[in-house]
């Protein structure tokens, strides 16, 4: 036991050398090491130390079915003009999660089955899974029902899309290294590290950005209207701004433009009024549309509509041909930023929720670090004095392995790309107070082999040998809590446990092998005929 | 040098014989704080009951009632106010806000911080979140599924490692730790979050470390001596690892007391939960968990040739020290 070959000797040097020297770029300010050509792993700290927002959005899944619905109703309807022969329907619905509509010929039932085949997928698709169930009733009633295998199918792509959408409105906000996760089946994570202003994110993402350019019913009755009634083809939409009276206005179902047809969206200023506003610019689809819908409605008002609420209804006072609008309403700069950026990155495909947030403010962060350097270095400061006054050179020897796990610790929580979290922190000096519990195990074990009598050498094996079961023991059963809290464990639980785990395994390297090699050395080179423990 | 020794050499407690006592006063006490977790509640974060928490600092020590006073005019349901530590950071916590949305959760905040920055100058944000209701069940749930989890999951690992006795013993022994952290936070209301579930499975893990160390003595001294009737192997193992039970305990409370004092207000409740764990599961390995196990009637292999005839107390190998 006390044989250490040398070339065990230089391994166990070099990787506390290495791991050492992992955790130092984590001490420098970044500036210094951004000359080095190469990113040096570092430690990142967690949003409770950096400051920052912490947002869990979550989506509502009944929301997802009921515009899956909607969707069908617009493809169904179309499919069924498009081609020779047509199709006419009627008493068409979408309440209650499914789709219904008559037949006004049923002898057409066979053909409206294979249309509705040919855009509901005949079930060949990725899964193998159909996606709706077609139903016959009554011999010309179609019902259409989402399956849940089709379902889930559409709560997935819309939550990949959705977060793919909340990274481009993060990005636009210039944010450094903001981490957005999906998180189970339907919630993302947002986290945004160094945040001054987390109402501005927090705006952005409450906005679903579903912009849509609709004609204006001026037929409507005025007093329908009132009562939330459209004429058919018609819808009622709310126009908080209306100048003309009622909060409400209808609107062409069918849209001229949707927000899928831009190509970009900036925020500028009104020429005449000075007024922020925001100027489109649509793709080529979107333009030509434009242009032709405008042509064919001079004289006509069309309705700018934002999240199913009218923003304004100009009037078209002559064709718009260039392919590019602006949308004027009442705008600051910042709200007006703020759209351009939600437009510029796409619609949300669902809604989004904030469950979940917590921000932590950059001083109380700075704070909580300075506390924590200060707790950590008294606390090694007390290990090591009591320690040392214990075990005397054996004190010595447990000491340089707390120190040297402290640095190791870091330098592994940098290569793996680890966070540290306040937690994390009490984690750390947890670490100090348990990591010489191997040692003291040892000592006390070596002290009682002496008392019965053993020499230097037997007493030391011994101690040494005994120990290492009950560490080996005592660790796996600590590891298991370790690693409960990291699966089960949210947030800043999760950095504790990492800490704490990574200890578990540094400090049974540097509290037994490295001591073990440390006493070796002395022994032999010194043969005490008896120690002081 | 004269080192120091904090349990002296050679002790020979018998603890054994207090069993009866330390039961009755386990047993007395673990009652006694389920009992006034339940009669007197504990004081969830906002993690666990959902609603909204503000902290803000004050550039002088503020008069909490003219704080409350502010919060209260502002119609965003009945503040409670809470100091710890520093007293010139506040913690606000509100009810969920009415209508459940981000929109109403962000008006109460900014609602909020105005007022306090008109009211009194110099007041800075430092913190705050919000958790729905929802949300705040799932932690609640995750973090019982948690502890529960690691008491299992040590559990067996103590049975299939040795005797089902030091499982079941191991068991009660954490189950009597939990009840009084519990019990602790209940009197003292300090806010029971996540951290707290956190420094619970902490507890739980030291305290099985403590007692699966004096498992091991047991079981090595169980085979050295097996002759030695139970009671005596329980007390000579209990005495022989002693020192290392106090030397680990105090290293570690002094850390987690260097950290109380210095380690900031976030950390506070944290790390008092872990101190009062240390202290309840150092008592438990010495005075529960062990005794325990001659209750559940653990007994040497029977029948085996026993390789060491003299193997009774008085022949051990236990020497005085040396000079």
């Amino acid at each position: 036991m006390l044989d250490f070959p040398r070339w065990k000797v230089v391994g166990i040097w070099l990787v506390i050398v290495t791991l050492v020297s992992l955790s130092i770029p984590s001490f420098l300010p970044e500036r210094y090491t951004q000359g080095w050509g190469i990113t040096p792993p570092r430690v990142n700290l967690g949003l409770d130390l950096a400051g920052g927002s912490y947002l869990l959005l979550e989506a509502d899944t009944n929301d997802v079915a009921a515009s899956r619905v909607e969707q069908m109703r617009e493809q169904v309807q179309t499919e069924m003009r498009r081609q020779d022969p047509r199709i006419e329907i009627g008493e068409i619905s979408s309440r209650g999660g499914k789709l219904s509509f008559l037949l006004r010929d049923p002898s057409q039932v066979d053909a409206a089955r294979e249309r509705l085949l040919s855009i509901t997928g005949s079930g060949a698709g990725m899964t193998g899974q159909r996606e709706w169930d077609i139903q016959v009733v009554d011999s010309s009633r179609f019902v259409l029902t989402p399956t849940s295998a089709g379902l889930t199918q559409a709560v997935n792509s819309a939550m990949d899309l959705a977060t793919e959408v909340v990274r481009r409105r993060i990005d636009e906000l210039g944010t450094r290294e903001p981490t957005i996760i999906r998180q189970g089946n339907n919630r993302i994570v947002v986290q945004v590290p160094g945040l001054q202003n987390p109402q501005a994110l927090k705006d952005l993402l409450g906005k679903t950005a579903k912009l849509e350019f609709k004609l204006v019913d001026v037929n409507a009755d005025p007093a329908q209207l009132a009562k939330g009634q459209a004429p058919a083809g018609s819808q009622v939409l709310p126009y908080p701004n209306n100048p003309g009276g009622l909060p409400l206005i209808a609107v062409k179902r069918s849209a001229i433009i949707t927000g899928d047809m831009l190509s970009d969206a900036r925020q500028e200023f009104d020429p005449q009024t000075n007024a922020p506003q925001v100027s489109i610019t649509f793709d080529g689809q979107g333009g030509r549309r434009f242009a032709r819908v405008t042509r064919e409605n001079v004289n006509k008002p069309f309705a700018i509509i934002l999240d199913n609420s009218v923003i304004s209804a100009p009037n078209i006072n002559e064709p718009i041909l260039g392919g590019r609008a602006a949308i004027n309403g009442g705008f600051t700069v910042e709200s007006a930023n703020q759209l351009a950026i939600a437009l510029r990155s796409g619609k949300l495909p669902v809604d989004l929720r904030i469950v979940e947030e917590s921000t932590v403010g950059p001083d109380l962060g700075a704070d909580s670090i300075r506390a924590g350097i200060l707790a950590s270095a008294v606390a090694v400061a007390l290990v090591v004095a009591f320690m040392l006054v214990t075990y005397g050179r054996f004190g010595v020897y447990a000491n340089l392995a707390v120190v040297i796990n402290v640095f190791i610790i870091l330098g592994v929580l940098a290569l793996i790309n680890g966070t540290l979290t306040l937690p994390g922190i009490a984690g750390f000096v947890l670490t100090i107070g348990t990591a010489v519990d191997a040692n003291v195990l040892i000592n006390e074990r070596i002290r009682e082999e002496r008392r019965r009598g053993r020499n230097v050498v037997q007493a030391v094996e011994l101690g040494y040998k005994e120990a290492s079961r009950t560490i080996f023991e005592a660790n796996v059963t600590h590891a298991i809590s370790g690693v409960i809290m990291f699966v089960l464990g949210s947030g800043p639980v999760k950095g504790f446990a990492v800490v704490l785990l990574i200890g578990i395994a540094t400090s049974v390297f540097t509290a037994v092998l490295f001591t073990r090699m440390l006493v070796a050395q002395y022994l032999r080179r010194a043969k005490p005929k008896t120690i002081t423990i | 040098m004269k080192l120091l020794k904090l349990v002296p050499d050679d002790t020979n407690i018998d603890f054994v014989r207090l069993r009866g006592l330390a039961f009755g006063l386990t047993l007395l006490l673990s009652v006694l704080a389920l009992g006034i977790t339940f009669y007197k509640g504990l004081n969830f974060g906002v993690d666990f009951e959902g609603g909204l928490m503000i902290e803000e600092r004050f550039a002088q020590k503020p008069d909490l009632d003219r704080v409350r006073e502010v919060v209260d005019r502002q119609g965003v349901g009945e503040a409670q106010l809470q100091t710890f530590g520093d007293p010139r950071t506040i913690t606000i916590r509100l009810p969920v806000q009415q209508g459940g949305n981000e929109g109403a959760t962000n008006a109460a905040v900014k609602k909020v911080e105005a007022a306090l920055g008109q009211a009194f100058p110099g007041a800075e944000f430092r913190r705050y979140s919000t958790v729905s209701g929802k949300v705040s069940g799932e932690l609640i749930r995750n973090g019982a599924l948690a502890v529960v989890l690691a008491i299992l999951g040590i559990g067996l690992f103590a049975i299939f490692r040795f005797e089902w006795q030091f499982g079941v013993s191991t068991i009660v022994a954490i189950v009597h730790d939990l009840l009084m952290t519990l019990g602790f936070f209940a009197i003292t209301q300090f806010e029971f979050d996540l951290n707290i579930v956190a420094a619970v499975l902490t507890i739980i893990g030291y305290s099985i470390n403590d007692k699966i160390v004096i498992d091991d003595r047991i079981r090595e001294n169980m085979r050295r001596y097996r002759r030695m009737e139970m009671r005596e192997i329980i007390n000579l193992s209990v005495n022989e690892t002693l020192p290392r039970t106090v030397m680990t305990s105090v290293t570690i409370l002094l850390a987690l007391f260097a950290l109380l004092f210095l380690g900031g207000h976030v950390l506070r409740g944290f790390t008092a939960a872990m101190i009062l764990g240390i202290l309840v599961g150092t008592y438990s390995s010495i005075y529960v968990s062990s005794s325990l196990l001659i209750t559940l009637g653990l007994r040497a292999e029977p029948g085996a040739a026993d390789e060491r005839p003299r193997g009774a107390i008085d022949q051990a190998e236990r020497v005085g020290p040396r000079g």
